[in-house]
């Protein structure tokens, strides 16, 4: 299937994510505004900015990481502000995520940790649990690697196994933050292969948030542009391309842009003396 | 921009006021996560079942061989050292008043209903403490937590349970072994000292002893473990700014957790003893 096949054929797939009029501040200031966005079944979105733009702020909040202002956010059907605490546990169940860095526990070995949401969500045997991590690992092409600690392995390895612990319970939505930065671009260009590969092989909506043009371009059915909190643009890989957007040109074009910040917000910032992501207590 | 030894103007008296009431706040919202956590703890021992997420016990097990069997030693040493040390002072200020038998008594108090207690938590808080505030911080700046709640597992559940319900089952066991071997070391030193017989020593213990003197101790045991646990998460939650910050909540758990023992110390025999 050629991908203007496949994507045509997933615009008439039913919806994992909705997202209507999202809204979310941090303090006093308003971060996400307006945003309204879905993801089909088995599609692979790409959200795309440049820096400070809001891309990895809005992956948080679509992982219902965060409490929004305003907005509705369905995730595969049900929306997250109707469900009880055992639902939206039962929901997250069929979420993995791979963040930028792996977020591999350091306690655990490889396999321990790619087995982890099955000894946590599952009755399964211990030998039966190993096994499946086993074989999540080769699909990442970490196999043999099970008894290895996370700080044995290169970069490019803590992302395949944080791919491979993500997939382990084979989730319906596959959340990827920044999966190729730091990596050279070989590295790179094979994980883009293995989002592309795991979409195949287990049928999930995959997704990404990253900045490099290229790898954005490679794996994308559809691409959300992102900037100062508003997007700018959805559409394919085509769309996005062809768009006469200034903005949008300069992200695509790599041309710098006038972006500048009040030096008390910044310090504020700084200084953490203004509310952060990810601050809130466990 | 505000000039040198302005402090005294309304502006600077303004900023002063301004910051201690970012840190009441701040303090009283530490407070408040604490005791969240606790009572979320709890939630989950009791009631993890139901949402197919329990509390595991093999994790709480190691917790309290982490948090318990390895701090035995240290522990020991500790609790010995000081009950000897007090044995010493009390002899050498009782004999000013030809009482030097009477050192036992003060001694059995002391020990049982603060010193063991307290050296156990300090120790603990040392150890245990700040090692949970370092391992949840920088759990947190790598976003392992983040991974936990996308999972669909409770950090509460996964993180703090375990070694909260351990440090309240050791650190207990860990205070009543320090009342053993710290008054066991004591009795030596004052037989060989007074020359009374450790029979004779353990015999004026059980007389001047009440069951209430050593549960108090293990009661105020059970207060500290709560704390140390509580102040360790709540400073490892509270992260900011990578491995500086996580250095930074490691120390700030231990202080705070032994000033918290102290400060609760000082107000139980205030309450008790009057």
């Amino acid at each position: 299937m050629t991908k203007k096949q496949n994507q045509d054929a997933i615009q008439g797939r039913e919806k994992v994510i909705e997202v209507e009029d999202l809204v979310t501040h941090y303090g006093e200031r308003k971060i996400l505004d307006g945003i309204t966005m879905d993801v089909r079944d088995g599609e692979i979105m790409v959200i795309m900015g440049g820096s400070g733009s809001g891309k990895s702020t809005l992956l948080r909040y679509l992982m219902a990481l965060e409490t929004k202002t305003s907005g509705i956010m369905k995730i595969l059907g049900h929306d997250i502000d109707e469900l009880s605490a055992k639902e939206f546990f039962d929901l997250r169940k069929k979420m993995g995520v791979a963040f930028q860095g792996g977020a591999l526990f350091s306690s655990l070995s490889v396999g321990d940790n790619v087995m982890l949401p099955l000894y946590e969500h599952t009755d399964l045997e211990y030998s039966t649990m190993e096994i499946m991590a086993r074989m999540k690992l080769q699909v990442v092409e970490l196999g043999g690697f099970e008894d290895l600690m996370p700080s044995e392995l290169s970069g490019g390895m803590i992302k395949r196994a944080a791919f491979a612990r993500a997939c382990v319970m084979d989730p319906k939505i596959l959340f990827c933050d920044e999966p190729s930065a730091g990596l050279d671009p070989a590295v790179a260009s094979a994980l883009d292969d293995l989002i592309l590969k795991l979409r195949e092989a287990m049928g999930m909506s995959i997704v990404v948030v990253t900045h490099e043009l290229e790898s954005a371009f490679k794996i994308a059915d559809r691409i959300t542009v992102l900037d100062r909190g508003k997007i700018l643009m959805i559409g394919t890989v085509e769309e996005v391309r062809a768009s006469k957007n200034e903005r949008i040109y300069n992200l695509l074009n790599r041309v710098p842009e006038d972006d500048t910040m009040d030096p008390d917000e910044y310090l504020a910032r700084l200084t953490g003396e203004d509310y952060e992501v990810g601050n809130q207590p466990l | 921009m505000a000039e040198p030894g302005n402090q005294t103007t309304p502006s600077g008296l303004f900023q002063f006021l301004d910051k201690v009431g970012r840190y009441t706040v701040a303090g009283i919202e530490e407070i408040g996560n604490g005791g969240m956590m606790v009572a979320e703890s709890l939630y989950w021992l009791f009631f993890g079942h139901r949402m197919k997420q329990p509390v595991r016990m093999n994790a709480v097990i190691e917790q309290m061989h982490e948090i318990g069997i390895s701090a035995i030693p240290i522990i020991a040493l500790l609790a010995g050292s000081i009950s000897t040390t007090l044995a010493i002072q009390g002899i050498y200020t009782l004999r000013i008043f030809g009482a030097e038998g009477h050192v036992t008594a003060g001694l059995a108090f002391i020990v049982v209903r603060e010193f063991a207690p307290m050296i156990t938590g300090i120790l603990v808080a040392g150890r245990s403490g700040s090692g949970l505030a370092a391992r949840i911080g920088t759990m947190k700046i790598n976003q392992e937590i983040d991974a936990l709640k996308v999972m669909g597992v409770s950090p509460v559940r996964f993180l703090v349970a375990p070694p909260l319900i351990a440090m309240v089952i050791m650190v207990p066991c860990l205070s009543m072994m320090s009342n053993v071997v710290g008054l066991f070391l004591a009795g030596i030193y004052i037989n060989i000292e007074l020359g009374i017989s450790l029979a004779a020593y353990l015999d004026q213990i059980i007389e001047i002893l009440k069951v209430e003197d050593v549960l108090q101790g293990l009661a105020k045991s059970v207060i500290y473990a709560i704390e140390i646990a509580v102040i360790g998460v709540v400073n490892g939650a509270g992260v900011r700014g990578g491995a500086e910050g996580v250095g930074k909540a490691t120390t700030r758990s231990v202080v705070q957790s032994i000033s918290a023992i102290i400060i609760t110390a000082m107000i139980v025999v205030i309450l008790t003893t009057g």
